[in-house]
C-alpha cells in the first residue's frame, strides 16, 4: 500500500505508522525497488531515513543497526562490522570513504512520510 | 662463520641464545645447543606453579620452532659427555660430535644432596626440574606426612608445594638455628616461623638429620638428638651444587666448593670457553638467581659481537614467592652496628617485621628485611640500588607516612631515569616511560611486549604499573577505564549503580548516569548489565532497540543478512526424534545444517520473517533457545562418561545437562562456555572452557578461566574432589563474581589475567569468602536461575513481538530480495560478498 504525494521535486510517500517503528530504533521500508532504513530518534524527537544498504559489504542491514551519537552527530552503526554513518549527512564516521544516501522524513497525523527524488 | 656451541638449555642458556640472535646479524654465527632435559628451556623460577595448574607448555620460554626459526640447532635429551679442548670439539651421549670456535657452558646447578644414609630410598625427592615435580605429584597421592630438608628460600618454596599437593602435615627441617639464615636476621626469622606455622607447617630448626629410615621407601627420619618423625615423602632442598663436572674433566679451573671459575668477561681459564649462570664462579661466589645469570648472558653475547661489557657481581636481593607470607631481603640486610644505623618495626600480633639499614650519615639506604608486608620492596630496593638520597625521616619508608603526604607516584618519580626497574631483563625506568610516551603502551601487557620488563620473575610488575599510570597521568592521558563517551564509568561501577538504583531500561540508565544519546558500544553493555541483574525478557521495556542486532532478533546475523538458528542441545545429548524434527524444519525452510564445534546443530540461512515459524516448530518438539546470539552461556560440552565409557568415573553427561540447564540464558560480559569430562583423559576439552569440570575418583575437579579462540589458555585448577553440590555452589559464585566485575567483552581468561593476585585471590574470594560476598553472589545467581524463561518461547507465544521479525515494515510478507544463495554439496551457501 503505497501512496505518493508530490511537493517540489520530491515525492513523499507514506512509509508506515509512527508506532510501527521502535522507539530509538529502525525499520526497513520498501519503496519500489529501493530499500530505505527509517529511524525514530525519539531522544531528539527526530526522524531520519537513509539507504538500507551498508556500503562496506553491500549488506541490506542498516535498519537493523543501533543508533546513537558521536559528540552531537546522530549516527547508525551497521550490525555487521559496526561501521557508523551520520544520519544527518550520510558520511561514514570511521574515516572510511563511504557515503550513504539520506532522505527527508516528516510525520503527520501519526503517519511517517519519506521524501524521495525522481532518480 | 663462527661456530658457537652452548651446553645447557636452561634459563640462562636460553637467554643467551635470545640475546645473541638479537644482537648478531643473521648468518654471523652457527649456533648449536645441547640440552640434557627433554624439553626446551622453561621457567624454573615459576616451577612451583606446575602444582597450581600450569603445564610444562605454559612454562616453556620458547617452543622448539623458535630455535628452528632462528637457525639454532637444538639437541634435547642429549647431554654433552666430553669436551676435547685440543680439537675444540664436544661429544654427546648419543654420539654426536660438534666442533666449536666458542664454547659456552650454561649447565646450571643441581640440588645439593647431603650424604645422609638412606637418601636413595623411594619417596625422597629433589626440587629442580619438571620431571622432579611430576614424580612428586605421583608420589604425593599416597602420602600423608611430608618433610623438607632445608629452611632456605627453595626449601620454603618446596614446603609450600607440599601443602599445595595436599600434604598438610609437613615438617621443615633446618640445620641452622633459624630460617633463611642467609637472607634474614634472628628477629625476622622468628616472625616468619610463626607465620609459616599458622599455614600449618611444622618448623624444626637446629636439627640435623642423621638417617632416612624405611625398607625400600622412606618411613621415618632420625635426628642427631635421637628423636625421629614419621614421614612418607621427603624433599631435599639443602642448597645447590654447580654442575661443573664436565668442566673439571676437561681440566678447566673450578672452585674447591664447586663452580667454574670465570673472570669478569665470564671467560674460563681457556680463552675460548665461557661459563654463565648458576655453574659460574665469579670472585668466589655462585649466583643462584636468574637476574645475575641473565646479566652474565648479556656480557658474553655482547663480547661476541665486539662489545666491552663486563660483570661486576650482582645484587642478591630477593622476594620470596610464598603465598600468604611476604618475605623480602635486599641490599645488605645485616649491616653491623659500626657501619650504619638500623630502624626496626616489629608487630608480633600482625606478624610484621621490617628492618632498614641506613648509612651512618643518614643519606643512603644500605639494605633491609621485610616480613609479613613487603609492598615497599621494589621501592626500597630501587632506593638502595640507585643511591637515592633519603628524606629527613627515612623511617617513614617502612612506617608509612604519618600525616605528611607521600604518594606512590611521587616515590616512583623520585627514581633516576637509569634506575633498573626490571633486573631480569635490565629495563630502566626511562625505557618504561618511553614505551608509554613514544610507543603509546597503555597496559602492562603492552609494556611487557614492548620492553620485556616484567617477563622474568615478575617481581617488578607492580612498579611497572605504577610507572605506567604515573607517566600516563603526567602526559594528560586518561587512565580511567570508562565504557565510552556516554558513560564515564567502568562496567563494574555502572553495574553497581544500576543495581542500587533499580534501573530497568536502557533509557533510564542513560538519563540517570549517561549523557547524549548512547551508541553501539554502551547499548549492548547496559543491556547485558540489565539482563544479568534482572533477567527480564530482553525485548521488553523498550530495550529491544538497545540490543546488539543479534540479541534484538534472537539469532546470529549471517553474511547476506539471513540468520542462524541454534537450538539448545544440553550436553550434546539428543534423541532420534528431535534429530528428525531438526531435519524436517531444515528441509521445510531450506536451511543449511552443520554440526557446530559446540556439540550441537546450527541451521543457517533463515529469513528474518521465517524465524518465529521455525522456532514455533522447534519449541513444539521440545527445543528451546540455544542463546548462540547472546553474550550468554553457550554450551556445556560433555564426553559420554561412565554410562558407556570403560574409563568413565562419573556420569559426565548428566552433570553437563544439569549445569547447562542451570545457567542457560545467563547474560554476562562475554559468552561463557563449559565442559564436563568423565575422567582425566578429558575428551570434553573442559580445560579450554571458562569453567571446566573433570571427574576424579572422589568427585569433581573444577578448573576456571580457560579459553579457546585466538589466544588459547588452559583453565587453572581451582578446587579438587568436590561433590556435585559444592561444585555448583562454587560455579554460582564464580560466574556471578565474573559477571559483576569484568570489563565489557572480556572472557574469563583475560579477566583472571588482569586480576591482581590471580587464581589465589580468586580462590580466596570464592572459596574462603575473603570479601564476605559469597552469600550475596549465591542469592543473585539463584534469582537468575529461578527467573529463566526461553526467549523464543515468549516470542512464539506473543503476536506483538512476532511482528518485529519482518524485513519490510510496509510489506511484512515479503522477504529481502537482495538475499542470494548458491548450491554447494547438496546444500546451499550464501553468495559471496565483494
Ligand atoms: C557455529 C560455530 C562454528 C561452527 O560451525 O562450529 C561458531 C560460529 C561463530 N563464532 Fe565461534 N563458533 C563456534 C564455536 C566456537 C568455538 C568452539 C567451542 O565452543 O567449543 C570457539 C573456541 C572456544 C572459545 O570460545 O573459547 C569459538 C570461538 C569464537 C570466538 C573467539 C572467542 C575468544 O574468546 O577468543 C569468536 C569471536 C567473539 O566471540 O568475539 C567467535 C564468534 C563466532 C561468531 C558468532 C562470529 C559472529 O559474530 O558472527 C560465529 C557465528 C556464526 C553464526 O552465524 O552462527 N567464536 N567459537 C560454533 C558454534 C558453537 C555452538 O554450538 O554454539
Ligand atoms: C623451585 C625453584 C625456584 C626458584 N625461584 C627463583 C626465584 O624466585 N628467583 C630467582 O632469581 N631464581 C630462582 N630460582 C633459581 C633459578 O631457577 C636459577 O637461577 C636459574 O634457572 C639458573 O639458570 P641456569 O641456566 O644457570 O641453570 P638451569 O636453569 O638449571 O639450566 C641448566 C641446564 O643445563 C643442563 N645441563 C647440565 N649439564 C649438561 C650437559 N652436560 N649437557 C647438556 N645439558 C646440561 C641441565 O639439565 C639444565 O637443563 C629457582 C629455582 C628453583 C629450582
Ligand atoms: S572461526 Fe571465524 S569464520 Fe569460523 S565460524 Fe568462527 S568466527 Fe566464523
Ligand atoms: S557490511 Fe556494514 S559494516 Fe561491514
Amino acid at each position: 500500500m503505497i501512496t505518493t504525494e508530490t511537493e517540489g521535486k520530491l515525492s513523499w510517500f507514506i512509509a508506515c505508522k509512527t508506532e510501527d517503528v521502535p522507539v530509538n530504533g529502525g525499520v526497513c521500508v520498501k519503496y519500489e525497488d529501493r530499500q530505505i532504513a527509517l529511524f525514530h530518534f525519539a531522544r531528539r524527537g527526530a526522524w531520519y531515513a537513509t539507504q538500507n544498504e551498508c556500503p562496506h559489504r553491500n549488506q541490506m542491514a542498516l535498519s537493523r543497526g543501533m543508533i546513537g551519537s558521536l559528540d552531537t552527530e546522530p549516527k547508525v552503526a551497521c550490525p555487521f562490522h559496526k561501521k557508523t554513518f551520520s544520519l544527518e549527512t550520510g558520511e561514514c564516521l570511521n574515516g572510511d570513504d563511504y557515503q550513504i544516501k539520506t532522505y527527508p522524513v516528516k510525520v503527520m497525523n501519526g503517519l511517517v512520510y519519506i521524501g524521495v527524488d525522481g532518480e | 662463520m663462527m661456530k658457537i656451541v652452548i651446553i645447557g638449555n636452561g634459563m640462562v642458556g636460553f637467554k643467551f641464545c635470545e640475546k645473541l640472535v638479537a644482537k648478531a646479524p643473521k648468518d654471523s654465527f652457527e649456533i648449536t645447543v645441547f640440552g640434557e632435559e627433554i624439553r626446551p628451556a622453561y621457567d624454573r623460577v615459576h616451577l612451583s606453579e606446575f602444582f597450581s595448574g600450569k603445564t610444562a607448555d605454559d612454562l616453556t620460554l620458547a617452543p622448539a620452532d623458535w630455535y628452528a626459526a632462528n637457525d639454532i640447532q637444538l639437541y634435547l635429551g642429549d647431554p654433552v659427555k666430553e669436551i676435547d679442548r685440543e680439537q675444540k670439539k664436544v661429544y654427546s651421549i648419543r654420539g654426536l660430535s660438534v666442533s666449536y670456535d666458542i664454547l659456552v657452558l650454561a649447565t646450571g646447578s643441581s640440588a645439593f644432596v647431603p650424604p645422609i644414609p638412606g637418601v636413595e630410598k623411594n619417596g625422597v625427592f629433589i626440587y629442580r626440574t619438571i620431571e622432579d615435580l611430576e614424580m612428586m605429584r605421583d608420589w604425593a597421592k599416597k602420602t600423608k606426612k611430608g618433610a623438607v630438608i632445608g629452611g632456605g628460600l627453595l626449601g620454603l618454596e618446596a614446603a609450600k608445594a607440599m601443602i599445595d599437593l595436599g600434604i598438610t602435615d609437613t615438617h621443615v627441617i633446618e640445620f641452622a638455628p633459624r630460617l633463611m639464615p642467609r637472607q634474614i636476621d634472628e628477629a625476622g626469622s622468628v616472625i616468619l616461623k610463626n607465620k609459616l606455622e599458622s599455614l600449618g607447617l611444622k618448623i624444626l630448626t637446629n636439627t640435623n638429620t642423621t638417617a632416612i629410615q624405611g625398607e625400600d621407601s622412606i618411613k621415618s627420619m632420625l635426628f642427631a638428638d635421637q628423636s625421629s618423625i614419621d614421614v612418607d615423602m621427603l624433599v631435599i632442598s639443602a642448597g645447590i651444587k654447580p654442575r661443573d663436572e664436565l668442566a673439571k674433566q676437561a681440566g678447566l679451573e673450578t672452585g674447591s666448593r664447586g663452580g667454574i671459575v670465570v673472570n669478569e668477561q665470564m671467560q674460563t681459564n681457556d680463552k675460548s670457553i665461557f661459563a654463565i649462570g648458576e655453574c659460574a664462579l665469579y670472585k668466589g661466589m655462585i649466583y643462584g638467581l636468574v637476574a645475575p645469570g641473565y646479566e652474565m648472558a648479556e656480557v658474553v653475547a655482547d663480547h661476541l659481537v665486539g662489545g666491552q661489557k663486563t660483570f661486576h657481581g650482582f645484587d642478591m636481593s630477593t622476594k620470596l614467592k610464598l603465598i600468604g607470607v611476604d618475605v623480602a631481603s635486599f641490599g645488605d640486610p645485616f649491616v653491623a652496628a659500626g657501619d650504619g644505623r638500623t630502624v626496626v618495626l616489629e608487630d608480633t600480633m600482625k606478624g610484621i617485621y621490617k628492618r632498614i639499614n641506613i648509612s651512618t650519615d643518614g643519606k643512603y639506604l644500605l639494605g633491609g628485611i621485610l616480613i609479613g608486608d613487603a609492598d615497599a620492596y621494589n621501592m626500597l630496593l630501587q632506593t638502595a640500588k640507585n643511591k637515592v638520597i633519603l628524606p629527613p625521616n627515612p623511617e617513614d619508608m617502612i612506617l608509612g607516612a604519618r600525616g605528611g603526604e607521600s604518594s606512590g607516584g611521587d616515590s616512583v618519580s623520585a627514581l633516576p631515569d637509569d634506575a633498573i626497574i626490571c633486573s631480569c631483563e635490565s629495563v630502566t625506568k626511562e625505557n618504561i616511560c618511553k614505551s608509554v610516551t613514544e610507543n603509546n603502551c597503555e597496559s602492562v601487557d603492552e609494556i611487557k611486549k614492548c620492553t620485556k620488563a616484567g617477563t622474568g620473575c615478575g617481581g617488578c610488575v607492580p612498579m611497572v604499573k605504577d610507572l605506567m599510570l604515573h607517566t600516563m597521568a603526567a602526559n594528560g592521558k586518561y587512565v580511567r577505564n570508562v565504557i565510552c563517551e556516554h558513560f564515564h564509568y567502568s562496567r563494574q561501577e555502572l553495574f553497581d549503580l544500576v543495581k542500587i538504583n533499580q534501573l530497568k531500561s536502557y533509557d533510564e540508565v542513560l538519563d540517570t548516569f549517561g549523557k547524549n544519546d548512547g551508541c553501539e558500544i554502551c547499548k549492548p553493555v547496559v543491556s547485558s548489565i540489565l539482563a544479568s541483574l534482572w533477567n527480564e525478557l530482553i525485548l521488553d521495556k523498550g530495550n529491544a532497540a538497545a540490543q546488539d542486532s543479534n540479541d534484538r532478533f534472537l539469532a546470529n546475523i549471517q553474511k547476506g543478512g539471513t540468520y542462524s538458528v541454534v537450538p539448545r542441545i544440553p550436553g550434546g545429548e539428543i534423541t532420534p526424534d528431535k534429530l528428525i524434527v531438526i531435519g524436517q524444519v531444515a528441509k521445510e525452510y531450506h536451511l543449511y545444517t552443520k554440526i557446530t564445534g559446540g556439540q550441537r546443530i546450527d541451521l543457517f540461512g533463515a529469513h528474518l520473517s521465517d524465524l518465529p515459524a521455525i522456532w514455533k516448530k522447534l519449541i513444539e518438539a521440545g527445543f528451546e533457545s540455544g542463546h548462540a546470539y547472546g553474550k550468554a552461556l553457550r554450551t556445556v560440552k560433555s564426553c559420554v562418561g561412565s554410562t558407556w565409557c570403560r574409563f568413565g568415573l562419573h556420569d559426565s553427561v548428566s552433570f553437563a545437562i544439569q549445569i547447562e540447564e542451570r545457567y542457560r540464558g545467563l547474560r554476562a560480559p562475554h559468552k561463557i562456555k563449559s565442559g564436563v569430562s568423565g575422567c582425566i583423559r578429558e575428551c570434553a576439552e573442559a580445560r579450554s572452557k571458562d569453567f571446566g569440570i573433570i571427574a576424579t575418583e572422589k568427585g569433581w575437579n573444577l578448573y576456571v578461566c580457560g579459553n579457546g579462540g585466538s589466544k588459547p589458555q588452559h583453565a587453572l585448577l581451582f578446587a579438587t574432589d568436590l561433590d556435585s553440590e559444592t561444585c555448583i555452589r562454587y560455579i554460582d559464585r564464580f560466574l556471578m563474581f565474573y559477571i559483576k566485575t569484568a570489563d565489557p567483552l572480556m572472557r574469563t581468561a583475560p579477566w583472571l589475567n588482569k586480576m591482581e593476585g590471580g587464581i589465589t585471590y580468586l580462590q580466596n574470594v570464592i572459596i574462603n569468602d575473603s570479601l564476605g560476598i559469597v552469600a550475596e553472589l549465591e542469592r543473585e545467581m539463584q534469582l537468575l536461575v529461578d527467573s529463566y524463561k526461553c526467549e523464543w518461547k515468549e516470542v512464539v507465544d506473543n503476536p506483538e513481538l512476532q511482528k518485529k521479525f519482518s524485513h519490510f515494515v510496509n510489506a511484512p510478507e515479503e522477504k529481502d530480495p537482495s538475499v542470494k544463495f548458491e548450491a554447494m554439496r547438496e546444500q546451499k551457501k550464501v553468495a559471496d560478498w565483494k
